[in-house]
């Protein structure tokens, strides 16, 4: 069935406080300084990928599109490999923003349910949390059964490659003492 | 010369082999490398996106454990690297985060100066130890090795002072000093799809086989990294990028290991076994044409 949907917003429906709230964030000060040029979209290995390109979240995010922006595919897409921060004529820290709004789109929970990005910084966050130090073999199955574990059935080629080449933790993997991080956890993850 | 050593994650799981063949290779060139005393995870990527102030705090951490010792601080993987570089400028840089990471180190009984040294073993090997030391332990030249020099994202950017950004040469001459054929690999700073090739394969598998596909056009038989997400992606996932789009093959190597290879030393000291697409078929030429 085709949805029809409203594509083109009015004035009053733009939450002015959002772009000020990002530009708040540290790296992000800059937002206002794009020139739309297009540089990171045609620089970022992944704008094929996105359903926003970096160019048009950067518009977005600074007119006001909060809805349309934390629910974006762009922001988890984004590898963090810099290219688009290093190559900004206007040295925009658009990783920085991206960082940003992840953070903002996990804090209102908004992000796309049962998406394995958010799901994965999550899960290792709980684990560093906990032992200091990610497993990487465990984290890839606590991404999986949250996500999509028939996704994890299809891999069993690859965990017998890491087991054959030992490269398969076998146990766990943590500091001597983990509790030395409390300090850090400390006031929540803001 | 001594260094303090931050492995990472990675470096202790499905990327011990750089461990490995690191410490071999350092030993030979007469470079020590202690491990810091229970380090923590850097945060790579991921931790950012959940909590910045605990994610500075975190690398913060490691490097005030770094600075109770006189030694710069290594630390091989790309994304360790590129974090504890990134934490250092910020918490020099803005006074928020500075003070947030300083006030929670200090309820954990540490003090973080703020002069660590963070180095990468490329810069140490390349620029400190130097080509000509390198070129005096070549026992075995790479004849007939024809390597991608694949340097992948978080070494050169944003904050690496040790080669260029774009068009970064430190591992092309290595190489050469070595005695291989560095192919041109316009690639060679094109991120691999970090952790998206496990997380969302439809978009991180496309961009892992056009940096193999690159350096099998290319000419290469051997593709070298420095990080070992970049060569748990290129090496894990050959198979499924050629049922997907078409076939690729070429063994994932280490720096490190074509150092070690090019010094004498056995393959499996080197981690060479962990590769899943083997490096023996080259071995074995080599053998021939030498």
């Amino acid at each position: 069935m085709t949805t029809i949907r409203q594509t083109i917003k009015y004035d009053a429906e733009r939450d002015r406080n959002f772009p000020k709230e990002i530009m708040s964030r540290h790296g992000c000060e800059k937002l206002y300084g794009c020139i739309q040029c297009g540089t990171c979209s045609a620089t970022c290995p992944v704008s094929s990928y996105m359903d926003h390109t970096p160019r048009q979240l950067m518009a977005l995010t600074r007119a006001g599109f909060k809805k349309e922006v934390l629910s974006s595919l762009t922001i988890w897409l984004c590898a963090s490999c810099y290219a688009c921060t290093v190559d900004c004529p206007k040295e925009i820290k658009i990783t920085d923003i991206m960082y940003a709004l992840k953070r903002h789109a996990i804090e209102e929970g908004v992000y796309p349910k049962r998406f394995p990005i958010p799901i994965l910084a999550r899960e290792f966050f709980k684990m560093v949390k906990n032992r200091g130090r990610v497993t990487e073999n465990e984290l890839a199955v606590r991404m999986f059964l949250q996500s999509n574990w028939f996704a994890m059935v299809s891999t069993w080629r690859l965990g017998l490659n890491l087991m054959r080449t030992g490269r398969f933790s076998m146990k766990p993997e943590s500091m001597d003492r983990p509790e030395k991080l409390a300090s850090l956890f400390q006031g929540g993850p803001r | 010369m001594k260094f303090t050593y931050f492995p990472g994650c990675s470096l202790k799981g499905s990327g011990r082999a750089y461990e490995e063949s690191l410490f071999v290779v350092c030993k030979q060139l007469g470079v020590e490398l202690e491990e810091l005393d229970d380090w923590n995870c850097c945060g790579a990527t991921a931790y950012m996106a959940v909590s910045e102030r605990q994610a500075f705090g975190l690398a913060a951490r490691n490097l005030a454990l770094a600075e109770q010792k006189p030694h710069e601080l290594i630390a091989p993987c790309s994304a360790c690297y590129m974090v504890l570089k990134k934490t250092q400028k910020y918490v020099a840089e803005y006074p928020k985060i500075g003070q947030e990471v300083h006030e929670a180190l200090k309820r954990g009984g540490l003090n973080y100066a703020g002069t660590a040294k963070i180095r990468h073993p490329l810069d140490v090997l390349v620029n400190d130890i130097g080509l000509d030391a390198i070129k005096k332990q070549v026992k075995n030249p790479l004849k007939g090795f024809k390597v991608a020099p694949y340097y992948g994202c978080q070494i050169v950017r944003p904050y690496a002072d040790f080669d260029d950004q774009h068009d970064p040469v430190l591992m092309d001459k290595l190489f050469k000093a070595l005695g291989a054929e560095v192919v041109k690999y316009p690639l060679k700073t094109r991120c691999c799809g970090g952790s998206l090739t496990g997380t969302l394969p439809e978009a991180g598998l496309g961009l892992s086989f056009h940096i193999l596909r690159e350096a099998q056009r290319r000419g290469a038989n051997v593709l070298a990294t420095v990080c070992p997400l970049c060569q748990f992606n290129l090496d894990a996932y050959q198979r499924d990028m050629s049922n997907k789009f078409e076939p690729v093959h070429m063994p994932i190597v280490y720096f490190t290991q074509l150092m070690g290879l090019a010094f004498g030393l056995d393959a499996k000291t080197l981690g060479l076994q962990r590769g899943i697409i083997s490096i023996e078929p080259l071995l074995k030429k080599q053998e021939v044409v030498a």
